[in-house]
């Protein structure tokens, strides 16, 4: 297998754990609104937490994370673009 | 002041903004202390800001090609991210977001989760790829990517109609807010907004747009952060209400019981005169509806915003301008950040405000108070002057209950400062968050179509040969043309016909994402089938539109439709895309596979490093 498909290899299976942790925030969660409704967190009613903040906010993290983590696998690959390109 | 350095020199510039806008607060905080009229305090934050981006504007303006339609690839990272929170949240998000919450609660919601999820759709997907591409527009990827000029104009079809349906209603908000903090007629609101989204974008292109863009999400996000975190504190929500309001929500949940949610019959509301467009709390606050439909109306409302976002040409543009692949990535996450801080705040201001109105234990309670005193306090008689307030007592008791309070969603945002007894310089700063908010969406909407059709159309379709000058003197004619046309549209007050803002996602889902994303996932996906696949899609949606719509199926299919499954005119996408994905893939697979000049091109597109597929000037 050449680099570049390893590269592209690696960079998919990324690319699939990112947006399965997406769905788990943006969808999953929201098929069990009701039960998630009978917990809480910090005082909120969970799904009513979740849908006003803290989806949100694990879609920022899941960003941030998944930005460095593609850079790592530039990085590996040697595929790292320099900053003056 | 725009020249050598000034990348270098941005953090400074913007941090001088900020300051220089900080100590404009203050200023008109005297003023209004040494008697200035709210009136006057209204124009002044609106005029001055707006002449801060004209100069902005100016000052970008340029003649060059890369310049014009990329920033000459130049921005960087946090402040595209900047520019592009600016971009996507609109007026309607800005004066409307936290009124949807208040009025619709959790279902409501799936909004927010869709126009922010979106995001990870768009930096998994697309951005980097389409930065690597070296793409001026998105139809230049698909005509590239696929090649041929008839892909090319499929794809500058699909964005016309998405970007324009999204841009008549973002006029229209300029126009509203414009009206309203100067005091003129709303036809010539739209028109003073109209020029100065042209002064901002005409000049200097996407340069211009992005460094005005820049400068209006720091007004918008300091308007609507300032009044959340004061009327907090001014209505016993804590300092920090994100992290604080769990008991107000609860006491929510105690006060919808204690008052009942009763649904008023449309003959009831209709009798008593009840304004179009004005609503009252009949939802829970924080309750998630029961039952396998409603979760479904959430989950398949947040799928069309989050494909939706993913194929938002306007958004997609922002990513563009960054300097490197790697930039692009990290410039959608610090965009997502950016557009966190308004989004999670819009919830609490809309808690805040209907605590503010519902509990009787607070001074500003009015529900359970009698009409007659309810009607003698001063904001309810401006508000009601304008009818954006409405007061019907179905049951003749003389006491204002929860259903007879109706009230345009605007109003949130814009009267909750009022209501919470905040200084009107704070409302002064809402009207020029508003204005900053709507033009900013406006002007990279009415840039996204204008580029299209001055690049894709003009100069790659009909005049490849034309020189710099010529292009970009198109591209400015189109820009005035296209802006001209949504003003003369938004001027007549069609919107309600024109549907909802929501519609823009879905025909932008139905006949752009599966084009997109197959160009850089499915190396086998063949000119033949993305030609086919737009078609299908953006036809199939639309078709489904006039027939689930009522103001559409009543002149064009006879009748009301029940809509399949649940989705309505704001979910059509979920037809569109799907028959998109299907008609693509079978078309692709039964014609030849791209030739290896194609597929070496997609290769080359996956990997950050290397030469642009699209030279730096094309």
């Amino acid at each position: 297998m050449s680099n570049k498909d390893a590269y592209w290899n690696k960079t998919k299976n990324h690319m699939i754990v990112t947006l399965v942790l997406w769905a788990f925030f943006s969808l999953v969660i929201f098929m069990f609104g009701s039960e998630l409704n009978t917990m809480s967190f910090l005082g909120y009613p969970l799904a009513y937490y979740m849908t006003a903040q803290g989806s949100l906010l694990a879609f920022v993290i899941i960003l941030f994370w998944t930005a460095n983590k593609q850079e790592k696998i530039d990085e590996e690959h040697g595929f790292s673009e320099r900053e003056d390109d | 002041m725009f020249k050598g350095d000034f990348i270098q020199n941005l953090p400074k510039i913007y941090g001088t903004y900020t300051g220089g806008f900080i100590v404009f607060i203050i200023l008109m905080a005297l003023a209004e202390q040494a008697g200035v009229s709210a009136k006057n305090i209204g124009v002044m934050f609106v005029a001055f800001t707006v002449l801060i981006y004209a100069l902005i504007g100016y000052l970008s303006r340029t003649i060059q090609v890369d310049a014009y339609y990329v920033a000459g690839r130049q921005v960087p990272t946090v402040f595209n991210g900047m520019a592009t929170a600016a971009d996507w949240m609109s007026g309607a998000s800005f004066v409307a977001l936290a009124g949807g919450v208040y009025f619709g609660g959790y279902t409501y919601m799936a909004f927010l989760v869709g126009w922010t999820g979106g995001y990870v759709l768009v930096a998994t997907l697309m951005a980097p790829y389409l930065r690597k591409f070296g793409c001026y527009t998105v139809p230049d990827f698909i005509g590239t990517r696929y090649g041929g000029n008839a892909v090319r104009a499929a794809a500058v079809f699909v964005l016309f109609i998405a970007s324009f349906t999204y841009v008549t209603a973002q006029i229209n908000a300029t126009g509203t807010i414009a009206s309203r903090a100067l005091g003129i007629p709303f036809e010539a609101g739209v028109w003073v907004g109209l020029i100065s989204i042209l002064i901002c974008s005409m000049l200097g292109g996407m340069r211009a747009v992005t460094w005005t863009q820049v400068a209006q999400y720091i007004v918008l996000i300091i308007a609507y952060l300032i009044p959340v975190f004061w009327i907090s504190s001014n209505v016993g929500g804590g300092i920090f209400p994100h992290l604080m309001l769990g008991d107000e929500v609860a006491r929510l949940g105690e006060l919808e019981k204690q008052f009942g949610l009763v649904k008023n019959s449309a003959a009831d509301m209709k009798a008593a005169g009840v304004p179009g467009g004005l609503k009252y709390i009949s939802g829970t606050h924080s309750g998630v509806p029961e039952g396998g439909m409603a979760v479904w109306k959430y989950l398949s409302l947040a799928i069309c915003m989050m494909v939706g976002t993913a194929s938002l040409p306007h958004i997609l543009m922002r990513y563009f301008t960054t300097p490197t692949v790697r930039a692009a990535r990290k410039s959608v996450a610090w965009s997502l950040f950016f557009i966190f801080l308004l989004y999670s705040s819009a919830p609490m201001l809309a808690t805040l405000s209907k605590l503010a109105l519902m509990d009787p234990n607070l001074p500003t309670g009015i529900i359970g108070k009698s009409i007659s005193e309810v009607q003698s306090i001063e904001w309810v008689q401006r508000w009601s002057e304008v009818k954006q307030v409405f007061i019907a007592d179905f049951n003749g008791d003389g006491i204002l209950q929860l259903n007879e309070w109706f009230m345009r969603g605007d109003v949130v945002v814009l009267a909750t400062p009022e209501v919470a007894g905040l200084p009107f310089v704070i409302s002064g700063l809402v009207f020029a968050g508003g204005m900053a908010a709507a033009m900013s969406t406006a002007d990279g909407l009415v840039l996204a179509i204008s580029n299209a059709l001055s690049h894709d159309i003009y100069y790659k379709i009909i005049n490849p040969k034309a020189e710099t000058a010529k292009r970009l003197l198109v591209a400015r004619v189109l820009l005035v043309i296209i802006g001209a046309a949504g003003a003369y549209i938004a001027s007549f007050r069609l919107t309600s016909i024109l549907g909802s803002v929501a519609w823009a996602f879905d025909f932008a889902m139905s006949g752009l994402f599966f084009p997109l994303v197959l160009g850089v996932w499915w190396k086998r996906a063949t000119r033949e089938g993305a030609i086919a696949g737009i078609v299908a899609g953006i036809v199939s949606g639309t078709v489904y539109l006039t027939w689930v719509f009522p103001k559409f199926s009543v002149p064009l299919w006879g009748g009301v439709n029940t809509p399949f499954l649940g989705i309505d005119h704001l979910r059509f996408g979920l037809i569109g895309a799907p028959i998109c994905l299907v008609v693509m893939v079978v078309v692709s697979l039964m014609t030849k596979e791209p030739s290896p000049a194609t597929q070496k091109l997609v290769d080359d597109t996956r990997i950050p490093t290397g030469k642009a597929i699209l030279g730096k000037q094309h």
